[in-house]
């Protein structure tokens, strides 16, 4: 019934349709391609290649700093990413230097070293090719003190062993001492304050991945003051497609990025189709009033 | 006496942090790197002040009785059991002076699985909520918002590799009608320039609000009871 006491049309009813029927649609889209374990390869895209590139170019024993920005709310998009970016740094026999500005990070830095550094390239000696430097507090004022002294905040790993026991440690002065920043997370702290506060300022390039929703506000860094730039889960695939074409073996590997897409692109496509179907509905009703008023508003 | 003072102390420290970011001679170069260390402390301090602020409303709240107490219960739990993990380092492989989020430590168990699945669930939700909303409130009642929609569904499709797909017949000259072409001529062309100009707009807008505080002209941060 509507406020005047009628009966509502099917086409009014349909523009009210209970929102469970909308979130059993979501719910078929994402949940079915993730079941079946369907993946869509992404071609790269120049902004995710020349972050790519920027690494493949890197010669063996570049000092490479990942800083793990996020928590579990953005995980699943973000951590694929870190995941490729790490492959792809050991691939290069590239220091890694891994850190986290946000307390919820550091668990999934561990995530990163255990399920993928560890297993894929148990060659990696910890304290001489990687090390994990845990979470400090204090944002971006963070980043400005490592700036200027790096050992002055990280007196010890994440273990409590006295940093300079480590030999990659030994020198480490300050930012300007690594040849790449990557900072996985696109929230406050997060990658804009990386290009403020040390990016900028010390002339070190700086690379960053984060959410979808992120990504639009960090392409006014992008090209000068950020190296590339992998939003959400199709940034993550289109490094994966990147990685697969350089290094042919991750083919046969489970990818996190490229296992997301095909559930992704359903539901985009299931959502315009509601959008679709609403506007249909939104100009069928509005000519059937005009028919009602005699062809006024 | 209460308000001259707070109002002296960010003068000062405004001030010399101005200078030091312009006169990198001494005392003023490592005035910027001290006071980012004087940050880092009071920012660990602010964490035992949130934690314990968190207790005392929710211990309040049980005691009372009031809407939805058995959830205070929940968070008290949450929090006290986190917390024990943590400093306690129970469970954990390397014992106490280990690193918290060992592999096999309580505190990264709990932090695996439940803390993940659930701050992970919550933010799912969000697929959902735009889903209903899109269909709800998506129409192209005038040209603004019908600019809006094409925006919209380009980006969409361009994000999925059925964009490609559906025009990737359109080869050569016409490549740029592509629509993951498009996608990314809209995040960087309009996309840009709107961000850029938000961007100049909040910076304007920190100097001068830094200025008023600076100069003590915007008093709201000392609170209503001054004076």
């Amino acid at each position: 019934m509507n406020g005047n006491g009628e009966q509502k049309s099917l086409v009014e009813r349909l523009q009210f349709i209970d929102r469970r029927i909308i979130f059993l649609f979501i719910a078929v889209a994402v949940v079915l391609p993730l079941l079946f374990g369907a993946t869509l390869k992404e071609e790269t895209t120049p902004i995710v290649q020349e972050l790519f590139d920027f690494i493949e170019h890197l010669p063996p024993d570049s000092r490479v700093l990942l800083s793990f920005d996020y928590g579990p709310t953005t995980a699943p998009e973000i951590q694929p990413m870190a995941d490729a970016i790490v492959r792809h740094c050991a691939e290069r026999d590239t220091r890694l230097y891994m850190m986290a500005i946000w307390a919820t990070g550091h668990n999934l830095t561990g995530s990163t070293i255990e399920e993928t550094l560890k297993p894929e390239f148990p060659g990696y000696v910890y304290g001489e090719d990687y090390i994990n430097l845990g979470y400090k507090a204090g944002n971006q004022g963070l980043i400005r003190l490592l700036f200027d002294d790096f050992k002055r905040m990280y007196s010890t790993d994440a273990n409590g062993t006295a940093i300079d026991e480590f030999p990659m440690m030994q020198q480490i002065k300050n930012l300007k001492n690594f040849d790449l920043i990557v900072s996985f997370g696109g929230g406050f702290p997060g990658i804009k304050e990386w290009v403020l506060y040390a990016g900028d300022p010390g002339n070190i390039p700086v690379g960053g991945g984060c959410t979808a929703v992120s990504a639009p506000l960090l392409y006014p860094y992008y090209p000068n003051q950020l190296v590339g730039i992998l939003g959400g889960a199709k940034g993550a695939a289109e490094y994966e497609n990147a990685l697969i074409t350089k290094y042919p073996a991750y083919g046969k590997k489970w990818m996190g990025g490229m296992s997301l897409m095909m559930s992704q692109a359903v539901s985009h496509v299931v959502i315009m189709l509601f959008i679709l179907f609403g506007n249909a509905l939104y100009f069928i009703l509005r000519a059937q009033r005009k028919l009602e008023t005699g062809g006024g508003e | 006496m209460k308000r001259t003072v707070p109002l002296l102390i960010t003068f000062i420290v405004g001030a010399v942090l101005i200078l030091a970011e312009f006169v990198p001679h001494e005392p003023f170069g490592n005035f910027g790197e001290d006071f980012s260390l004087y940050f880092d402390i009071i920012a660990v301090f602010a964490f035992l002040l949130g934690g314990g602020n968190l207790i005392r409303v929710h211990v309040t709240k049980v005691q009372r009785k009031k809407k939805d107490w058995p959830f205070s219960i929940v968070t008290l739990v949450g929090f006290l059991g986190m917390l024990a993990a943590g400093l306690l380092k129970i469970g954990n492989p390397d014992g106490i002076q280990g690193d918290v989020a060992k592999l096999g430590s309580l505190f990264n168990d709990l932090y695996m699985f439940i803390f993940t699945p659930l701050q992970a669930s919550m933010f799912a939700l969000l697929a959902f909520f735009v889903g209903s909303a899109s269909y709800r409130a998506f129409r192209a009642k005038n040209l603004d918002a019908t600019i809006l929609l094409v925006a919209a569904f380009v980006i969409l499709l361009g994000r999925t590799p059925f964009g490609l797909w559906l025009t990737s017949g359109l080869e050569g000259s016409l490549s740029f009608l592509q629509i993951p072409n498009l996608a990314n001529w809209i995040m960087g062309v309009p996309n840009l320039a709107g961000q850029r100009a938000i961007m100049i707009g909040i910076a304007l807008g920190v100097i001068s609000m830094s200025l008023r505080l600076i100069l003590g002209v915007e008093r709201t941060y000392l609170g209503q009871d001054n004076e």
